[in-house]
């Protein structure tokens, strides 16, 4: 059983015949080549997989890539480039908020959509807000320290 | 790691739904906001002929206010509860304990209708349904029933339903006077599932309790209505009555040891929690700050 899907990723438009059972985040990796999107523990604990569909961070390893019909998705290769970091990368790169680099897609898709929905003003909400999300490096310090300084920045008080 | 082959069929209607369901003889999944199910199909611990999604039904996702209780369409997600004016206003427990609710990610997919459906005896929605007294909506091929949601969980994992009936709304009927509430949860990682959980309010009269609802969680093979606690509050008057009351809740309770905790630690944390919760349920009924 194959089905046709369209979807756009990081505003451009993709159009493809899937078989039903193909997980999003394989649709992301294999299916048009975006690896930016990493695949952990497939079973919705580790967060590395997280992406933004029409706006809200889901677990791509948990739903079906034919859900995704008729969706926008911003992946992290949607956040920025090299050149231009968005505000969130560079705090990351200013902070040193990665270490391996394996959990920092689903950690920066994770933190896009804390600082839309929550006011994240405290360092213990920002950490409950990452408790989906492991890093096996342990360098949740960092992580936590460069979203504080996002958000300082965004309240006008530079850290 | 990756789900087994299925036929997938998307119905815009309820009714085509449970067609689908039906015809599936038993081999079917439901998927709603498949954030349990897909973990199961990724493991291949369930392997369905044929999963129905339910994503293109409409108005299957609303909160709205029914006389005394807040209708539920069965698709309303877990962040749509988190965030929403009216629940916050209407059902005070239930929206303390949505952030308890896994993480936002889960959140932003996951559903009401699929997590009692679930019937995870850790999971908070359940416990809510119970504590509430709601009424589950259901719809099958013989028409429609609604189940009181102390009858709907039968052990863990396993709810009540007929293989073609499915859930499309839930009633939770608003408990307008209980002034004061508290919703307590002991996680091993914040928005992990509960070692132990408890939810209380309380209506007061001149001093006394007239009323109490108490519901907890992690400590049986379901969520539990404990009408003996709730007895045993009313009439009482004092604001320590919280470590009689936390009595009262280790001794209503035999949970079972686990990989994660033994039975005695979930004993006394259940008591624990409930000595805590009434204390804030108290102090928000006598109308000061918790």
């Amino acid at each position: 059983m194959k089905m046709d899907i369209g979807v756009t990723v990081n505003g451009r438009k993709y159009q493809a015949s899937i078989e039903p059972r193909l997980l999003l985040s394989d649709f992301l990796r294999d299916t048009i080549g975006l690896t930016g999107t990493h695949v952990g523990c497939e079973h919705g604990v580790c967060g590395a997989c997280t992406i933004l569909v029409n706006g809200d961070s889901i677990r791509s390893c948990l739903t079906l890539a034919v859900r995704a019909d008729g969706m926008d998705i911003v992946t992290v290769e949607g956040l920025g480039t090299p050149d231009h970091l968005n505000a969130l990368q560079t705090e990351f790169r200013e902070k040193h908020g990665l270490q391996c680099g394996f959990c920092t897609p689903g950690m920066l898709m994770t933190a896009m959509d804390l600082l839309k929905k929550y006011p994240l003003a405290s360092d213990e909400e920002i950490r409950e807000g990452l408790s989906g999300n492991l890093c096996r490096c342990t360098g949740y310090q960092n992580i936590v320290a460069a979203i504080r300084s996002v958000v300082s920045l965004r309240n006008g008080s530079a850290s | 790691m990756k789900p087994a082959a299925f036929d997938y069929v998307a119905p815009n209607s309820l009714e085509a739904a449970v067609e689908a369901i039906a015809a599936a003889n038993g081999d079917g999944k439901i998927l709603a906001g498949g954030q349990s199910l897909m973990p199961l199909l990724n493991f291949r611990m369930a392997r369905p002929s044929v999963i129905v999604d339910l994503m293109h039904i409409p108005d299957m996702s609303f909160i709205e206010r029914r006389d005394d209780a807040v209708a539920i369409g069965a698709l309303t997600r877990h962040a749509d509860l988190e965030f929403s004016d009216l629940i916050a206003q209407n059902l005070p427990v239930m929206a303390a304990a949505m952030p308890h609710v896994a993480h936002l990610a889960i959140r932003n997919k996951g559903t009401i209708g699929g997590s009692l459906s679930h019937a995870d005896p850790a999971a908070e929605l359940p416990m809510l349904a119970v504590f509430y007294g709601a009424a589950i909506k259901v719809q099958g091929t013989s028409g429609r029933r609604d189940i009181p949601a102390e009858d709907f969980f039968v052990s863990a994992l396993t709810n009540c339903l007929d293989p073609d009936e499915i859930v499309f709304e839930i009633d939770f009927p608003v408990l307008t006077s209980h002034a004061g509430w508290a919703f307590e949860e002991v996680a091993r990682r914040f928005g992990d599932f509960a070692l132990a959980s408890i939810a209380v309010s309380l209506e007061i009269l001149d001093g006394r309790i007239v009323d109490a609802r108490v519901a907890v969680m992690g400590v049986a093979d379901t969520p539990r209505r404990l009408r003996e606690a709730e007895d045993a509050l009313r009439g009482e008057g004092e604001p320590k009555t919280a470590a009689k009351f936390g009595k009262i809740v280790r001794a209503c309770v035999s949970p079972e040891s686990d990989i994660h905790v033994s039975a005695e630690y979930r004993k006394n944390l259940i008591g624990a929690l409930a000595e805590r919760a009434f204390t804030t349920a108290w102090t928000r009924a006598v109308g000061a700050k918790p």
